[in-house]
Parts: C-alpha cells; structure tokens; sequence
C-alpha cells in the first residue's frame, strides 16, 4: 500500500512495473478482487464511455438538456473542415466531450469519472488515444486503472466534489487522470504521468462552480470540452520531457487549500461566478419559476 | 491512505445528470419500494429542501419513480419513467415538504398498498449515488441499503435478541451492524441488522416464529444489472 504518489512512484521503481499494476494489487488487497473482475468491470465502464462520448454526436436531437445541446454534433462537423487551427484531433476530442456531457444532461447513462458532471473528459481522451494509436484493449483498461489512482490520491488528499473544492475538483480531477491515462498509452514512466496529472491540475487550479440555473449543463460541457483538451496538452507536455516544478502531492494539497479557500458562493450552489448574471437568472426563473 | 476502489473513482455507471440528484434518487426510491414490500396503487412524495427547489431540472421526480418502479440506476427508461408509470396506472404526486432539520436531499415517500395499507419512508440522498434511510412511518431508523437488512419489529423481552441472533448464526449470516432502539420499556421496539450474507427466505418463517415478533422485514442488495 501507498500514502500518496510520492511512495506509489517508489514502489513502481521497486517493482520495476507500471502505476496500473500497483492499483491491480491494491484491488485485490483492499477489496479481494481478482484482476479478471476487475478487467471485466473496466470493460463495462469503456464501453458506456464509447456511446456516452458518440450518443449525442450521432443523435443529436435526442440527447438535449435544458439549455445545451447540439454542440457535440457542432464540433465534430467542424473537426471535418480543412481549414482549423488545431485540426482533426483536437476538436473532434472536444466533440466527445460535448457528447457526453449532453448525454448526461438528457437522462441518458454516462460513467461517474469522478463525477456526473466531469464524466465527458476521461472518455473523449481514452478514445482520442485508441483511434489515433489503435491500442488494444488491455492497454486502454490499464490506463483507467492508473486514472483511478489519480482520482483516487486526489480525492483522499482533497475533494472531487464541486460542492467542496469547486469546478477544479471535478473538471480538474477528471483532466488530472486523463493526462496520467494519456501519458502511460505512449509509454511515459511513472514520473512523467505524475507531471502530466500535476500539470492538469496547475492549468485550472481554484476554477469555480458556478452552474447555471443550479443545473449540470452551463459552463459544465464546455468546461468538459476544455478538459479533454487540457488532458491532452498537459499529456503531450510530460511526454516531450517537461516536468510539473511542484510535486503532484504538493498540487493535491493546494487543491484542497484553495477549495477551502474558495467561498460558497462559487462552490456549486449558482450564488456566484456566471450563475448570478442576469441572463443566467432569467433562465433560472424560465426553468425553475 | 487513499483506499478508494476503482469503481468508487470509474462510476457509477448511472443515469445523469448529478449522482446525488438524480442516482441516489433512484436508489432511494428503490430502496422505500423493499421496504414497502407490498404491491402499490399510489404513492405520494414529499420533497425537502434542495429536493424540492430542484426536482425538475434535475430529474429527480423521474428518478424517484423509475425507483419505485424497481429500475436500476443505469436504465436508460429513468427519464421515461413519468410516462412509464402513468402507463402501468401508478398514481403520484409531488409536493414540497418542510421536513424540519435534516439533509437537504430528503424525501418523504408514502405509499398507498393494494391491500389499503399504507407505509411512509423518509430517505436522503446523501451524496455520490448514496442514500440513507431516515424513518420507517414515524420510527426512526439509520441505513444505506448497502448491505442486507433486516428490520425486526418486536416487543421487548428479555433475551428476545439472544433469540434472533442465535437463529441468524444457524442460518451462517454474519452481523456487520445491529440497533435496538424501543419506544418504552416491555413495549415495541425495532431491531436493525446489517449483515455479510443475504437472508435466505426461509429465515423470515423461523424469524416470525419468535415469541413476541411482531414483524420482519427482508432486504437483501438488489442486484445493479446492467442494461447494455
């Protein structure tokens, strides 16, 4: 077992083994899991992300909230045009993410990664990854599992709900384990998908919640949208050798710091941030009466 | 130490759009349907707080009644399920409720039996996807639903509960929680076990053989099938 990610490291070194392995041990250790269990339950949770993350981009028409919809749809006729400032990839990453997160807000059935409301990151990454490099599936179920650990370290040393530590604590929790995933797919070390998942954290550090009309809809998509993308550059950061000057330890305690830091009003209840101006009110009061 | 499981971190795999407002209104109506345990024609919900201000944009009117209907968290059906119920002629309603000083993700659900009973379960969403049972009528009880349990009205007799836990240790159930909590002396009381192993059906007859039990309820963990 591990504290936080400074003896995880230590103990992939002593193992000469990946992050995901030592997660695979903890399984069995805490929970009495096999790894087979655990393998046939990640396959389940890829798979509600493979249609969460296309549903919407497919049927747009069914999958619309209150107030969005139609924007997964939108980005990726747009990723199709020749002429765009980061081409293909990227905005059909965004694409994704929009997806799941329209999903989401029509009722429709999405995987947690920490939460609800972060859920479009994770998937628009991992399938990024997977239809770019055509990795197979053992080596897509290992890199949730080393998500989880992210996730994991920083909801003990911090929060991942918005209700305590604000839009960081979900959207940057969720971009956090999609860098680690991204950084272990092409093979960075330990220590660079630490620096990925702490360079994750250090681009949005103290975002706020700030939902409008209370609902999981405004800004969330968007800030899913802009999630997978901060997964990726944070990713493609760790992997060209840049390293996070703070520990990852060391951001998780910030984390929890500045979400203490952060007052109510801006820690998912909609008094503050966008949620109190005056178009936001009006759809508040258009919704809720 | 961080000990969460994967699955804690990856999930629910759930409905959305929020695992407090919309999962754990679903296992919560779940949950108040065991223990109801009876067919039902009505049912009335009474909603507190943050429940009450938010139920539509987040669905967990819905929610509530694919609950009651017995679906799962993850059943694509939950945001039909207004009309599902309609359907299958259940009566429902939605009123808010001030239900003094609880968490703010509470409901009140009463139901109005076949057999023209009537029962009320009061359960909170407390976060996550996970509930906690509040009151059975107007007893108050504490659980999650996320392990077997068994719920025991009895009269309080001496060695009454030497009785019971002897005849579960025959059964080869383990008991993770007991409570007794009695409204009186040598009056009713209620006994809530937590326990490892679901409850076999034949333990309720033996149970119900005891002298001076009223009542038993069963609960074993409703499985999560996944609907794929």
């Amino acid at each position: 077992m591990y504290r936080n990610a400074r003896e995880l490291m230590e103990q992939t070194r002593e193992n000469r083994c990946r992050i995901s392995d030592i997660v695979l041990r903890k399984e069995k250790e805490l929970f009495d899991k096999d790894p087979d269990t655990v393998y046939e339950e990640l396959r389940h949770i890829y798979s509600v992300m493979g249609q969460s993350a296309y549903g919407a981009i497919h049927d747009p028409d069914r999958f619309r909230g209150r107030l969005i919809g139609g924007d997964g749809r939108r980005m990726e006729d747009y990723s199709r045009q020749e002429a765009t400032y980061l081409g293909r990839v990227a905005n059909h990453a965004m694409a994704m993410a929009f997806s799941t997160s329209e999903v989401n807000a029509a009722m429709g059935r999405i995987c947690a990664a920490p939460t609800a409301g972060a859920s479009g990151i994770l998937p628009a990454a991992l399938l990024t990854a997977q239809e770019l490099f055509h990795h197979d599936e053992k080596a897509i179920l290992d890199a949730l599992l080393t998500a989880s650990a992210v996730g994991d370290l920083i909801a003990t040393g911090a929060s991942v709900s918005g209700a305590e530590g604000g839009c960081q604590a979900e959207t940057g929790t969720a971009a956090a384990m999609a860098a680690a995933a991204l950084v272990q797919l092409q093979g960075g070390s330990p220590e660079a998908v630490f620096h990925g998942a702490s360079i994750a954290i250090k681009n949005i550090l103290g975002l706020v919640c700030d939902p409008v009309a209370g609902l999981v809809e405004s800004p969330c998509a968007k800030r899913n949208a802009s999630g997978v993308m901060n997964a990726l550059i944070s990713a493609e950061m760790a992997l060209a050798g840049v390293e996070s000057l703070i520990p990852f330890d060391e951001m998780v305690a910030s984390m929890k710091r500045v979400g203490h830091q952060l007052p109510p009003a801006l820690r998912e209840t909609a008094l503050g941030g966008i949620a109190i101006t005056p178009t936001a009110l009006k759809l508040a009061k258009t919704i809720h009466g | 130490m961080p000990n969460h499981s994967v699955l804690e971190i990856l999930g629910p795999v759930m409905i959305g759009p929020s695992s407090s407002h919309t999962a754990g209104a679903v296992r919560l109506g779940r949950l108040a349907r065991g223990i109801n345990g009876r067919p039902f024609k009505k049912v009335r919900i009474g909603l507190h707080g943050s429940f009450a201000s938010t139920y539509r944009g987040h669905g967990t009117d819905k929610a509530l009644i694919a609950g009651l209907m017995g679906f799962a968290t993850d059943d694509e059906r939950i945001r039909d399920a207004l009309t599902l119920a309609g359907k299958a002629g259940l009566e429902f309603d939605f009123t808010p409720v001030d239900l003094g000083a609880v968490h703010p993700n509470t409901a009140r659900i009463t139901f109005y039996n076949e057999d023209d009973t009537r029962m009320a379960v009061t359960g909170s969403s407390i976060g996550g996807g996970q509930v906690l049972i509040q009151k059975i009528d107007d007893t108050p009880l504490a659980f999650t639903g996320n392990y077997p349990t068994l719920i025991i009205d009895h009269i309080d007799r001496r060695g009454i509960i030497s009785e019971i836990t002897t005849l579960l240790a025959r059964f080869e159930i383990n008991i993770a929680t007991m409570h007794v909590s009695r409204t009186q002396k040598n009056k009713n009381a209620v006994l809530l076990i937590e326990a490892d192993q679901e409850f076999p059906e034949a333990l309720e007859k033996d149970l119900v053989g005891i002298k001076d039990v009223n009542q038993v309820r069963m609960l074993n963990l409703e499985e999560d099938r996944h609907v794929s």
